[in-house]
């Protein structure tokens, strides 16, 4: 118990949690990440992992940053989730997977991306997108707003 | 030992912390009353726009739609969803920005990497990038919570392994100028690559000041 929990604060001071993916570089308002059933507030500096949902408030907005180097973040209102993500920082090969169930998205990709042009996709209700090394915005709002 | 402590300590009380509520917003459905008409299930209005980075340069964003594929490739050309009715259309740079403003101001800086020359055969850097070095600090300093890498270079002057471990000492040197304006060491890695990685190739015993660098690497 002792060892394992002295593991975990070396991993803690490295930046190297097995499951981290990214990093939030910015939260304003209320911000959260959702992970297995629990929201957990969201602060700078938190790290992001595969599989979490990154939800703002309606005052609230939240920029992360990727291992890859792909950044993107999102406004008020917005429901996020980063489905898959897996990068490979030798070959730069990897997915990311993430899905705009509303709100507002801003995305400028990464490594992965350069490597290959089908490694990123985005969704929203209706769409998906493939990104090929670029920087876009995406919006989604109940009609009629 | 005292400082693992503390930081389980630091850990702990942030695993344990309350979450607090996140506000419910409340959601007031129109109800369809007097109507006996089916009421159509919309989907949701959505806006898709490619930027140019700031190198000028725009990508292309390919949106599939049912059976439509957009392909957006010019700076901010969009595929919009508006009451079921999908289209292309040009937006313009004001509108865009005016419209993702909260968002575009919440996007963390881009990872990006700076290079600085070493004289030949120290860890001293050269006076011009002792002249960038405090430009670099100064910008690193306006970034939260930056993930650094550093990474040592020699040239190939002269044995492989004195090389290794000047290019390890560049890093090191870097990385106390990184300390002493406050970012943790926990977050800065170095590495040192000697004579294996060279900017501009040469041939052995070869004095090649753009060799003699470190890296950084920000994130």
């Amino acid at each position: 118990m002792r060892w394992t929990l002295l593991v975990c604060l070396f991993c803690f001071a490295a930046g190297v949690w097995a499951g981290d993916v990214g990093r939030i570089k910015a939260a304003a308002g209320a911000v959260f990440l959702e992970r297995q059933g629990e929201r957990l507030p969201a602060t700078v500096g938190m790290p992001v992992q595969e599989s979490d949902t990154l939800v703002t408030g309606a005052d609230g907005s939240a920029g992360v940053t990727f291992s890859d180097n792909s950044v993107l973040s999102v406004g008020p209102g917005s429901v996020l989730a980063i489905e898959r993500y897996a990068f490979d920082s030798t070959t730069h090969n990897g997915h990311f997977d993430a899905s705009l169930k509303k709100g507002t998205l801003a995305v400028v990709s990464g490594k992965m991306v350069k490597q290959s042009p089908d490694a990123m996709r985005v969704r929203t209700p209706s769409s998906i997108m493939g990104v090929r090394g670029t920087e876009f915005v995406v919006k989604v709002t109940e009609p009629g707003n | 030992m005292l400082v693992l402590v503390l930081g389980a300590l630091v850990i702990l009380g942030a695993i344990y912390a309350e979450p607090a509520p996140l506000e419910q917003p409340v959601v007031v459905l129109p109800s369809p009353v007097g109507h006996t008409a089916t009421v159509v299930q919309r989907p949701p209005d959505e806006t898709v726009v490619v930027l140019p980075s700031p190198d000028g340069h725009t990508g292309t964003v390919v949106v599939q739609r049912g059976g439509e594929r957009h392909v957006l490739n010019q700076p901010f050309a969009a595929s919009r969803l508006t009451g079921g009715q999908s289209e292309m259309v040009q937006l313009s740079d004001a509108e865009v920005r005016q419209s993702f403003a909260v968002t575009l101001e919440a996007l963390p800086a881009r990872p990006t990497t700076f290079l600085l020359y070493f004289v030949r055969g120290t860890d001293e850097l050269t006076d011009e990038s002792k002249q960038e070095l405090k430009k670099i600090l100064a910008e690193l300093k306006q970034r939260p919570v930056p993930n650094i890498m550093v990474v040592g270079h020699t040239d190939t002057v002269g044995k492989l392994e004195a090389n290794d471990l000047l290019s390890a000492q560049r890093a090191e040197r870097m990385k106390g100028f990184l300390i002493e304006i406050g970012i943790p060491a926990g977050q800065i890695q170095t590495a040192g690559r000697g004579e294996r990685e060279l900017l501009v190739p040469t041939a052995d015993n070869i004095d090649e000041p753009r060799n003699r660098r470190v890296e950084i690497n920000v994130r």
